[in-house]
Order: structure tokens, then C-alpha cells, then sequence
């Protein structure tokens, strides 16, 4: 408690402590103002952040570029959405199928694809991610390419997930779970280990870690949560759809990780309200200068991902001082 | 009989575009050791520069030929604007940025040529059908892009074995500081290589447009599938990507083209005909993962 406390001396804490605090009364304050968007956009901002840390765990303290992340939003949500189709509506059925579906998924490609390094390993994650892609899009059953509008999930008599605010808030609880095994993960052995092979895998080798186990391992840690972004994903929408995860998704993910700071574990956090903000504000801020041109943000933001790349590694938690411990 | 001829004849049709996209891919990870995922881009900026040449000239042949150095000024422009910045970098800043370009370009071209797509007209010249073997007609038009394609790919594996260029191109692949130290100006063979991509890339978007559509992010599937073939045949490889384009070419085209019939014998005829694309391109993808499995660095790959 106390080291909590000390912790909001610095910069760094205080702005988690705001941003947490700020994300648990959300629904209050977009009631209070009447701004129901706002709660959506929250919604998502909450979702993607668990996706974001999930990929952090193998991105920023593996040093796996894995160009595929977003095939885990594809199957969390298709096998919520699948089972919800065939009449299978409840979320204890639903959920840890879905979870132990992106497990076994995760398992089998990183099983395979860490085998590879370097860029055959960012273009095995993306194939394998197409992969699925192309399967959801051909299931004829289930929408093929339009996607399909599915019932959510029930936790009877606990949550109804109909209910915006109560779903912000699971959301919102699972999010600081996630948060929390993260920053244990981290810093545990297994952590050290992998921080360890990122900078040298050889060296960790020769100290006796079987480091193909230790990134086989995360990987599929990853996956699970990934899987459960995406469980959450196709609840806030009622649907899912292929687009869910194409390879454009799964370079968001990057796109945010890096933004946010690798390696940290609030640095998804600020990446993903970063780029969210960034979408929604910069198509007004276009239009301001010129009506219509709001339309094309992305020619804006397109460069922008370049400077970032090449000016900006540290990411928006090295804005905040240098990180001790 | 006739039919499985004209479909492998497309699949090698494909592959040739297919490996027109690769080569460029396959040298400047081969020799920059840079992941350009905008070579799609090129792709795409390749087939609405012909769109609107064309349309300015009015013939098919004198617009396609000057669309390709404006590419090639194109490709040495986002060389030297972004790419040379990045070749000292790791991966992940690569894919990164090259993220971004791709998202500029899709945006630039709804902007400049607006969301809807545009198409382009078969020459009027190859608008009819030749008779390839005594009674198998085939179109003039896909029979041009095989011949053209065969002496890209000709003049290729020409350039890269048997020119001064090409030695230096190899000499790059296998070892860039060597070559830098021994006084070649590797800036401008950089810039030359990759231009000569970007080339490629534009003449097969633009050759590809009178049988699909010029359409924004049109290079962005069509780059995965060249990502696939370029990991198959080995980065760096000219050779590895020509096997293996030609590979997933038949793969593809036979997919589309014979799985539904076998679906229909086992399956409803609606669900077969969707779920056959769906197929082939999955056969694909675990053709690369098998390969990956059986050689870590693709099928013509430097083992290290």
C-alpha cells in the first residue's frame, strides 16, 4: 500500500492513477453528459487494451514480431458467435471454449512458426492469420464474408451484457485482471527469461533455459488473452465478421503497441487511447481546415506511423521520464 | 481435357504476375534486408497511373509504356523519402512504416481518383482468342501477359546472372558491407533496385487490371500472397521466387477452378462454391507452413 502510494508521487503513476480513474467512472460521465458514443468508443478502448497487452507479452518482452494478433479477436469471437448460432447462449459454456480455443490455436502456430525468426517469423504469424481469415470467410454457415449478427452471452441472473454500462464495466474489471497478470508476469523468473532471450537467446541458451519452451509458453499465454479480447469484442458489436481479423487489424495492434512503449506494461494502455483519440479527433481537425478533407485522415496518419517509426521508438512512456525498476 | 489446359495456362498466367510482384519483394529483402509491405502500393499506384495514362492517350500500349518510369520515379522517390532511412533499422520499424505508406497510398488514391474502382478496357489489339493447340482456344489477351511475363522473368534471371548490375545485386544479397567497402556506391544501387521493384510491381498491377479491377487496396491481398511465395522460395532468391509463384499459381487457379466440382460430390452446391475458394487459398498457406517446417529459410533460402 505503501509503495502504491509512493508510486503516485512520480509522473508516471499519477497519469495511471488519473487514466484508471477516469475509465472507472466512464458510463457516470458519459451519462452525466449525455454522450452514449463516448461510451462505445470506451467500450472499445478498453477491449483493445487487453488485446494490445496481450500482444505486448510477446512483442515487447519477447521481442516477437507477431504479425497476426488479431487472428485472436477472429476466434474468440467466432466461437462465441458459432455456439450463440446454434442455440449454445450461455457465457459459462461459451467463454472458456472460446478461451481454450485460442490456446490450442496459439499452441499449434507458435508450436510451428517459432521455429522460424526474423521476418519468416512475421510472415509465417500473418500466413497462419490469413489462414483462418480465408476459413471464416468461406463458412457459408455463418455469414461467409458479411459476418453475422449473433445474440450475446448470457450469465443468467449475474450481468446482462445488453446493458452498455454493465458491460463496460466487465470489460473495464477484466481489463485491470489483465493488467495485473501481466505486470506479475513481467516481473516473474519466467518474465526475466524471456526479456533475457530478446536480448539474447543464444547467451540464454548456453545458461541451460530452453527458450523454444519459454516463447512457446508466452505465445500461448498471449493467445488466451487475445482470445478473450476478442469474446469481448464480438459481444460490444453482436457480431462478427471476418473483417474482426484482417492482417490491417492485426498491424493496428503493432501500430499500438509501439506507440504506447513496448515492453511496459501501461504502454498498451496509452497506445490504444492514443490511437483511438487520434482517429476520432484528427477527421474533425481535417474538416476544420477544409471541409471534407476529414475523409482522408489517414493520409495524415499514414506518415505519421512513419515518423513514429522512425523518430519515436521509446513510445509515449518514455515521454514520461526514464522508468526505474 | 481441354479445360484442365486452359486452367493450368491461367495458373501459370497468375504465377508470372504473381512473380513480377515477388522479384521486386524477394531483392530488396534479399539485398536492403527491408520487409516492404507498400510494395503492394506500387501494385496499386502501377495500375491508376496506366488508368489515367491511358485514358489521356487513348491506346493501351503507349499509356502502359509510360506508366512504367513514372513508376519507377515513383519507387525511387519513396526510396529516398522513406525507404533509406529504414534499411539500418530492425524489422519491427520497418514493418511499421512501410504500415503507414500502405495506409497513405490506399488514402491518396481515394482522394486523387476517388472510392470507386476503375477498369480498364482489353487492347483492342488482344480482345480476341487464339487457338493455342487444334481446337483449345484461349484469350489473346492472358496468352500476352504469359509472354511478357516469361520475358520479365527472362530477362531477370538475364540481369541478375550475366550483367555487372546483377553481380552486384548478388554480391549485395550475400554480403552489403563487403560490397560498400569495396567502393560501390551502394545508395544508388539501393535506389536502382528498388526502383527496378517498383517497375515490376506497376507493370504487373497494370497488366492485371483489364482482367480484374483497378481498385484501392487491390495490392494488399495480392502482397500477402507474394509475401508467402518470396518466404516458400527463400528471401533473396530470383529463382525460389519463380518456383514457387509458379507453384502457387496452379494451386490457386486449380482450386477455384475444379475443388467445387469435387465439393458438389459430398457437399450442397451453394457451400461448395463458397468454400472452395476459401480452400484453395488455405492450401496455400499450409504449403508455406509445411515448407517453413521442413527448411526454416524457404526452399532456395541461404541456410545460416
Amino acid at each position: 500500500m505503501a509503495a502504491l502510494l509512493a508510486s503516485l508521487r512520480t509522473p508516471r503513476g499519477l497519469i495511471v492513477a488519473l487514466i484508471l480513474l477516469v475509465f472507472a467512472v466512464l458510463p457516470l460521465l458519459t451519462q452525466a453528459f449525455d454522450q452514449r458514443y463516448l461510451l462505445s468508443i470506451g467500450t472499445r478502448i478498453v477491449i483493445w487494451s487487453i488485446a494490445a497487452i496481450s500482444l505486448n507479452m510477446i512483442l515487447g518482452y519477447g521481442g516477437l514480431v507477431s504479425f497476426g494478433h488479431a487472428v485472436f479477436f477472429g476466434i474468440g469471437g467466432y466461437a462465441v458467435g458459432i455456439l450463440a448460432a446454434n442455440g449454445l447462449q450461455s457465457a459459462w459454456l461459451q467463454w472458456p471454449v472460446a478461451i481454450a480455443a485460442s490456446i490450442l490455436w496459439a499452441a499449434l502456430v507458435g508450436a510451428l512458426s517459432l521455429r522460424t525468426r526474423g521476418v519468416y517469423f512475421i510472415m509465417i504469424t500473418l500466413a497462419f492469420a490469413q489462414l483462418v481469415y480465408y476459413v471464416s470467410a468461406g463458412l457459408e454457415a455463418y455469414g461467409a464474408d458479411d459476418g453475422l449478427n449473433i445474440s450475446r452471452s448470457r450469465f443468467p441472473g449475474l450481468i446482462d451484457l445488453r446493458d452498455k454500462a454493465s458491460f463496460y464495466w466487465l470489460c473495464f474489471v477484466l481489463l485491470l485482471g489483465t493488467l495485473w497478470f501481466c505486470g506479475r508476469f513481467a516481473n516473474s523468473r519466467f518474465g526475466f527469461v524471456l526479456r533475457g532471450a530478446k536480448s539474447n537467446d543464444q547467451r540464454m541458451m548456453a545458461l541451460g533455459f530452453p527458450v523454444f519452451h519459454y516463447r512457446l509458453a508466452a505465445f500461448t499465454l498471449s493467445g488466451a488473452f487475445g482470445g478473450l479480447a476478442g469474446i469481448l469484442l464480438a459481444n460490444e458489436g453482436a457480431y462478427i465478421s471476418p473483417a474482426m481479423m484482417s492482417w490491417v487489424k492485426s498491424g493496428d495492434l503493432i501500430v499500438i503497441v509501439v506507440l504506447g512503449g513496448m515492453g511496459t506494461l501501461f504502454g498498451p494502455l496509452y497506445g490504444t487511447i492514443a490511437f483511438f483519440v487520434l482517429e476520432e479527433s484528427l477527421k474533425p481537425l481535417l474538416d476544420l481546415v477544409h471541409k471534407g478533407w476529414g475523409e482522408y485522415w489517414q493520409i495524415v496518419f499514414g506518415p505519421m506511423l512513419v515518423l513514429i517509426a522512425l523518430y519515436a521508438r521509446g513510445g509515449i512512456d518514455s515521454l514520461l521520464g526514464r522508468r526505474h525498476g | 481435357m481441354d479445360y484442365l489446359l486452359i486452367q493450368m495456362l491461367n495458373g501459370v498466367q497468375l504465377g508470372l504476375l504473381m512473380f513480377l510482384l515477388a522479384a521486386g519483394l524477394t531483392l530488396t529483402f534479399g539485398i536492403m534486408d527491408l520487409v516492404n509491405l507498400a510494395h503492394g502500393s506500387l501494385y496499386m499506384m502501377g495500375a491508376y497511373i496506366a488508368w489515367t495514362l491511358i485514358g489521356l492517350t487513348d491506346s493501351f500500349v503507349l499509356g502502359a509504356l509510360l506508366a512504367l518510369p513514372v513508376t519507377f520515379l515513383l519507387g525511387i522517390a519513396v526510396e529516398v523519402v522513406v525507404m533509406r532511412r529504414l534499411y539500418a533499422r530492425d524489422h519491427l520499424d520497418q514493418v511499421l512504416a512501410t504500415f503507414g505508406l500502405i495506409l497513405f497510398f490506399n488514402e491518396l488514391v481515394r482522394a486523387v481518383w476517388g472510392p470507386a474502382g476503375k477498369s480498364i478496357a482489353v487492347p483492342a489489339l488482344l480482345s480476341h482468342t487464339v487457338e493455342i493447340l487444334p481446337g483449345v482456344l484461349y484469350p489473346a489477351y492472358r496468352f500476352a501477359i504469359i509472354v511478357v511475363g516469361a520475358l520479365v522473368a527472362l530477362f531477370l534471371a538475364w540481369l541478375v546472372a550475366r550483367t555487372r548490375l546483377g553481380m552486384l545485386i548478388r554480391a549485395g544479397a550475400s554480403n552489403r558491407r563487403m560490397i560498400g567497402a569495396l567502393g560501390v556506391n551502394i545508395e544508388l544501387l539501393f535506389s536502382l533496385v528498388f526502383g527496378l521493384g517498383a517497375v515490376f510491381a506497376g507493370l504487373a498491377g497494370l497488366m492485371a487490371a483489364p482482367i480484374s479491377s483497378v481498385k484501392i487496396g487491390m495490392g494488399d491481398d495480392i502482397l500477402i500472397l507474394a509475401l508467402v511465395i518470396i518466404v516458400i522460395g527463400g528471401i533473396g532468391s530470383i529463382k525460389g521466387a519463380f518456383v514457387a509463384a509458379m507453384v502457387v499459381g496452379q494451386i490457386d487457379i486449380v482450386g477455384r477452378a475444379f475443388l467445387p466440382d469435387f465439393l458438389k460430390t459430398f457437399m450442397a452446391p451453394a457451400a461448395a462454391s463458397s468454400a472452395a475458394p476459401a480452400i484453395s487459398q488455405v492450401l496455400v498457406y499450409v504449403l508455406m507452413a509445411g515448407v517453413l517446417v521442413w527448411r526454416p529459410t524457404g526452399l532456395f533460402g541461404q541456410r545460416n
